[in-house]
């Protein structure tokens, strides 16, 4: 036992010793939250536009008023005609064009009905579809404003309400997505670079001849990242707390229950990648592109899985990160219990099982 | 390659485009209104009936099982209220954690039942009454991508994201393999000068990530039909100019690095803050003040906005011009700073 932990000791004093790995084993899950916390959002605001007035009237000012009002715009220039508007998109930001026609106010006063040309910058779909959406919200509010003393018949209203998630901040969906990649990039990068290291520098054969038994030698190399990981869980749970006001709902000790639970599985993962490495180099690219690569993308945390081509959904069943995603919104931002997660927590168990037996298998016939 | 096959499948992966959204519908009237009404929201393409559920009760637990994701309430007498008192409401009970996929669909809901309200309206109202009311239609047009196509806008920006990996990736690896091979040091001890032997390593990688470039743009075409709207020439003299700062960035960060494993580190958090800050993913627009300085700093986000400026909406050299400058003296910078940093002896 004592033996155990002196091995521990030694793999812990190794991982501390390189100060360039800790910043990222630390700085990146830090940096990704501040970002993902206050710098990334989905949402489309402060989008530069143009607008072409031909018909300067009270009417056309309004609106313009109304929408300069808005957080959605703001408004970069106003053309002298429509012409010019091809030129200011490819200028580059301009993301919008509203072109008001000659006789606007007249039209709607004498006809009751008037038009105005909405031109988006579809470059981005998203932007574009939403941004017009936007316009087309303010001209529906200033039709109700105009039509305000009209008692309109037939009205269905809208009850709408936002669940677990009313001011629809961006946190919610990125942090269980960010912790399900530190883990793994802690996990299985680290354990898997630290034991092909051994085997590259030659020293893992002297720890076979020696009387402590191999599985011990792993273990041991788990450790350090096993206590790493809680501990970078914990900083990112406390910063989701305090700096991004996102309560933890359900219950903590589950929480952390599952959370080892994949952490083990990540770490089988880095115990089977590291079977499979000839070299630290290869050990780093083989867990970079073979996995941090698809778990980002197929975890469904950055983009929506049912978006995917069929191929990839399936794909992305292979990926831990996906279940254990699920897991932790259900437990950290619904609040749900065991009962809800038994399925994904039963997945993550047998791909840690299948991960370990092949690893050992591997493993075995290598080195003997 | 592996840069080949990740061109091919991120952009698969990487739509943001919002459909399939899983709805419950609790049906509490079951009238002819009802009815239409649910079927005009299946037939829209978006939603997807993931069940009829009898209470509220047992709809909300299917959004806790994560199998709908809005929940659709009809109350009871909704049609022979609408007529009678002319004023009902339906609720909507949205699964917010993605607060995209929220938006959006609630956004959806809410156009198809305005469209809904102002069809029952004509049919009972008669349309004297309609045309009292002064209405402004918005006529939209959507230039330079008419399909609404997510690959159109993301494949120039991955594209981007590789040849910034190759850049600035390789030429810190192999410049800190060297140095831990021993082999810097025997070049060091001999009359080549500091920059020519910079430039010697340089130059190659230039040349492999121009190469990757060029395939990517043939990938481009034949796997998802993009052609540049503006001058291919223009997109190769901006590559030029990117991949010297690049390059001057991993020179940089082989500087600060004893081995290949630190060199990762390094690359790997400062080319995920790249990422994120690039405006690939998400819009620079929205960010607050502080991050938009952040970005204003990073060669990338010049570089993505410029393929989508040039491909997209084929951008002249003069939209680009400032782009080109400051990634230029980007390039000079970061490579100057690597020079100084690199010292024959240690």
């Amino acid at each position: 036992m004592k033996q155990f932990f002196a091995f521990v000791a030694k793999e812990f004093s190794h991982v501390f010793r390189d100060r360039k790995t800790l910043l990222m084993l630390f700085g990146v899950p830090v940096v990704q939250i501040v970002l993902f916390g206050f710098a990334l959002t989905n949402e489309i605001k402060n989008s530069s536009i143009v607008i072409v007035d031909n018909a300067k009237d009270m009417a056309s000012q309004q609106i313009i008023t109304k929408i300069a009002s808005t957080d959605y715009f703001k408004i970069k220039r106003e053309l002298l005609n429509a012409s010019q508007i091809d030129a200011a998109f490819k200028s580059g930001d301009i993301k919008l064009a509203i072109v008001f026609p000659e006789n606007f106010y007249t039209d709607l006063l004498h006809t009751n009905k008037a038009q105005i040309q909405v031109i988006a910058d579809a470059s981005d779909p998203n932007t574009g579809t939403t941004l017009t959406n936007y316009v087309s919200g303010i001209i529906a509010d200033y039709n109700s404003q105009m039509n305000a003393t009209i008692n309109v018949p037939e009205q269905i209203n809208l009850d709408v309400r936002m669940l677990y998630n009313p001011d629809l901040k961006g946190a919610p969906n990125f942090v269980p997505g960010v912790i399900a990649m530190v883990m793994l990039l802690i996990c299985v990068m680290m354990t898997s670079i630290s034991i092909v290291r051994e085997k590259e520098l030659g020293t893992m054969e002297v720890l076979l001849v020696s009387p402590f038994k191999p599985l011990y030698v792993i273990l041991a190399k788990a450790v350090p990242y096993l206590v790493l990981s809680l501990v970078n869980l914990t900083v990112i749970l406390l910063l989701s707390v305090f700096a991004l006001d996102l309560p933890i709902k359900g219950n903590i000790f589950l929480l952390y229950g599952v959370s080892i639970m994949y952490i083990i599985t990540s770490l089988a993962l880095g115990l089977l990648v590291s079977t499979g490495a000839k070299s630290q180099y290869g050990a780093m690219t083989l867990s970079l592109v073979g996995m941090m690569l698809p778990t980002m993308m197929l975890s469904g945390y950055i983009f929506p899985i049912e978006n995917m081509p069929w191929i990839l959904q399936l794909l992305s069943n292979v990926v831990p990160a996906k279940w254990f995603y699920i897991i932790i919104k259900d437990v950290m931002l619904k609040g749900l219990g065991f009962s809800y997660i038994w399925k994904e927590t039963l997945i993550l168990l047998g791909m840690t099982i299948f991960f370990l037996t092949l690893s050992l298998r591997n493993f075995k016939t290598r080195l003997e | 390659m592996t840069p080949i096959i990740q061109l091919i499948i991120l952009p698969q992966a990487a739509n943001y485009t919002i459909r399939n959204i899983n709805i419950a519908v609790v049906d509490l009237d079951r009238s002819s209104y009802s009815a239409k009404f649910v079927n005009k929201v299946l037939s829209s393409g978006y939603f997807k009936l993931a069940a009829f559920a009898p209470s509220y009760k047992e709809a909300y637990d299917l959004i806790e099982k994560d199998k709908a994701d809005i929940v659709i309430e009809i109350p009871h007498g909704f049609e022979g209220k609408l007529n009678s008192e002319n004023n009902q409401t339906i609720s909507l009970d949205v699964d917010a954690i993605n607060g995209v996929k929220a938006a959006v669909g609630s956004g959806y809901l809410t156009n198809i039942i305005q469209d809904f309200n102002s069809q029952i309206r004509l049919d009972w109202v008669q349309p004297s009454i309609m045309n009292q009311m002064p209405t402004i239609d918005v006529a939209s047009s959507n230039w330079y991508n008419p399909n609404l196509s997510y690959y159109l806008f993301m494949v120039p920006g991955i594209l981007v994201l590789l040849v910034t990996l190759i850049g600035g990736n390789m030429t810190s690896q192999n410049i800190v393999r060297e140095k831990e091979m021993g082999t810097i040091e025997q070049i060091n001890v001999t009359p080549v000068k500091k920059y020519h032997f910079i430039l010697g390593k340089l130059i190659p990688f230039w040349v492999l990530g121009v190469v990757v470039f060029t395939l990517g743009l043939g990938i481009a075409w034949a796997v998802y039909g993009i052609i540049p709207l503006g001058s291919v020439g223009l997109l190769y003299l901006f590559v030029s100019v990117y991949l010297i700062a690049i390059m001057g960035f991993g020179l940089l960060i082989s500087t600060y690095s004893e081995t290949p494993m630190q060199a990762n580190s390094l690359t790997f958090f400062f080319m995920q803050i790249f990422n994120m800050m690039g405006g690939l993913y998400t819009p620079i627009d929205s960010m607050p003040g502080w991050a938009k300085v952040i970005t204003e700093l990073i060669p990338i986000s010049y570089f993505i906005e410029v393929m989508r400026m040039i491909v997209i909406k084929g951008s002249h050299f003069h939209d680009i011009l400032p782009h080109i400058l400051i990634v230029l003296l980007m390039g000079v910078v970061l490579n100057t700073w690597a020079i100084l940093n690199y010292r024959k002896t240690t």
